[in-house]
């Protein structure tokens, strides 16, 4: 199979001359950094960063009965959102195991806006299309909607710059978005993130995406803003204990197992996968994802086997990295559920090398 | 970027220099580059330990990747640069300096010749960039 040519974001020009490290994901040519992972992550926890996540999906439900297949797609209770407010959920199949992790956005009671990843684009949208035929109307905005990051402690203090109404963002609560114009670019903006600290998520028009971008650096530039690729993306996160699609979750985990308990609600109307994942709930859980601090010289990685203290292979370490915040060799991985208290002591299995780590509370780190 | 005269250098980025028979190894200003920052320097090797070209004396990790060291030439270990245990960061300051990591004793450092010399190495960084 050939694969397409990977695709390029309205800001592709802005990353190439920011001198960003373009590599391909999920069918997109992405920066994964510019200045070096390190520095833009301390960028992002100091002042601010600007990340382009426009190659993620932007999926439309309208209509009457639009909330209904909505609520029914996913296991959170999207009934409770009221107009201008978003919430974080999975999106399970019937055995109850995660075909992505989304956020669903209520607009109105009958328009819905539902952010996919990009890894998982055309298997959600199919997904949403064929459960909305004949009950509401499917688009998705994917191609026409940009989507640009900014993260930070002085993400409000750009925003006052960037205009009377961007001033006032400040006041939207947490998981709220609200039309808005920043700079001179009308964008949908919410109060949403993806590494920790506080800031924003702006949705505006692909081919507005260069000039919001442009002020945005303009405006934080005297305040520290950077641009933040990929990596120091992957890094917040980790430290904030937010799962990655691919790695943490996928179609062979579980939102139970994974932490993710509190976004299935079983006491909802009913949705795809509710009879099993009220099954998975009342057995006790074979393994838990859990939080290890590695003790010794390693840094654990994606696939990496965990073993118990005795050297039996246990389990598998699902995202690993430096955590440049909280400056120790952190990861994330599944073992099973006896071994899941804090303080119980594990072995990574570094290529060969049996590097001794912890189980410790997440997140890692939590901004104060 | 900067690739000094006088050493060797290899396709896997790391640069050798020839000093009678003791070769001293180390990667270069486009690895470092390309891993970024520099945070953990396993070198799996003691001195007296005999390595051959090609077999891994060690790995390099930076946030986000891990890569393997080679041995450019056959020979015994006689130096290990313990520094980089506690500062990897060496790595990215100074390349060709303080960040050496092993020398080698070469059983024959005429073997280097065959590699390559700081202008073909630069043009095989523009062919892989």
């Amino acid at each position: 199979m050939t694969e397409a040519a990977p695709r390029k974001t309205s800001l592709h020009a802005r990353h190439v001359a920011a001198k960003g490290r373009m590599v391909p994901f999920a069918g997109w040519e992405m920066p994964i950094q510019y200045t070096g992972i390190v520095d833009e992550h301390q960028a992002v926890r100091t002042a601010a960063g600007l990340f382009d996540v426009s190659h993620m999906g932007e999926l439309e439900m309208k209509g009457e009965h639009a909330a209904a297949v909505v609520d029914y797609l996913v296991t959170n209770d999207a009934s409770k959102l009221v107009d201008g407010q978003a919430m974080y959920t999975a999106c399970c199949n019937e055995q109850g195991t995660i075909l992505d992790d989304l956020i669903v956005y209520r607009a109105a009671q009958d328009r819905w806006l539902i952010v996919c990843n990009a890894s998982n684009h055309a298997k959600i949208a199919a997904h949403f299309e064929k459960a909305a035929k004949d009950h509401c109307d499917f688009a998705d905005r994917s191609d026409e909607t940009a989507l640009i990051a900014l993260q930070g402690p002085k993400a409000f203090d750009i925003l006052d710059k960037a205009g009377a109404d961007a001033a006032k963002l400040r006041d939207l609560p947490s998981f709220r978005f609200r039309d808005a114009v920043v700079g001179n670019v009308r964008c949908t903006v919410a109060r949403t993130g993806y590494t920790g600290e506080d800031g924003v998520e702006i949705f505006c028009a692909w081919n507005d995406a260069p000039a919001l971008w442009d002020q945005l650096m303009e405006l934080g530039a005297p305040l520290g803003v950077k641009p933040a690729g990929l990596g120091a993306r992957d890094t917040l996160r980790l430290e904030a204990r937010l799962s990655l699609y691919g790695n943490d979750i996928d179609e062979t985990t579980n939102p139970i197992e994974a932490g993710l308990g509190w976004v299935v609600k079983l006491d909802k109307a009913m949705f795809v996968g509710k009879d099993a994942l009220a099954a998975i709930k009342a057995a006790p859980l074979a393994r838990k994802l859990v939080g290890f601090e590695v003790e010794g010289r390693g840094i654990a990685r994606h696939g990496y086997p965990l073993r118990d203290v005795d050297g039996n292979e246990v389990g598998v370490c699902t995202s690993g990295s430096p955590g440049p915040t909280v400056g120790k060799n952190i990861g994330l991985g599944y073992v099973p559920t006896a071994m899941a208290t804090i303080g119980t002591k594990l072995l990574v299995d570094c290529r060969g090398k049996n590097i001794e780590a912890v189980v410790v509370k997440t997140p890692f780190y939590k901004r104060s | 970027m900067e690739f000094p005269a006088g050493l060797k250098y290899t396709k896997d980025h790391e640069w050798a220099k020839v000093d009678g028979n003791r070769v001293t190894v180390g990667i270069t200003a486009f690895a470092v580059e390309q891993l970024g920052d520099i945070t953990l320097v396993s070198l799996d090797v003691k001195v007296g330990d005999v390595l051959s070209v090609g077999k891994t004396f060690g790995t390099i990790e930076s946030v986000k990747t891990l890569s393997d060291l080679y041995a450019p030439i056959d020979g015994k270990v006689v130096e290990v640069n313990q520094d980089l245990d506690g500062s990897p960061e060496l790595v990215n300051e100074d390349p060709y300096g303080k960040a050496w990591m092993v020398v080698i004793e070469a059983a024959d450092a005429a073997a280097l010749a065959e590699l390559m010399d700081d202008k073909s190495y630069g043009d095989h960084v523009k062919a892989a960039s």
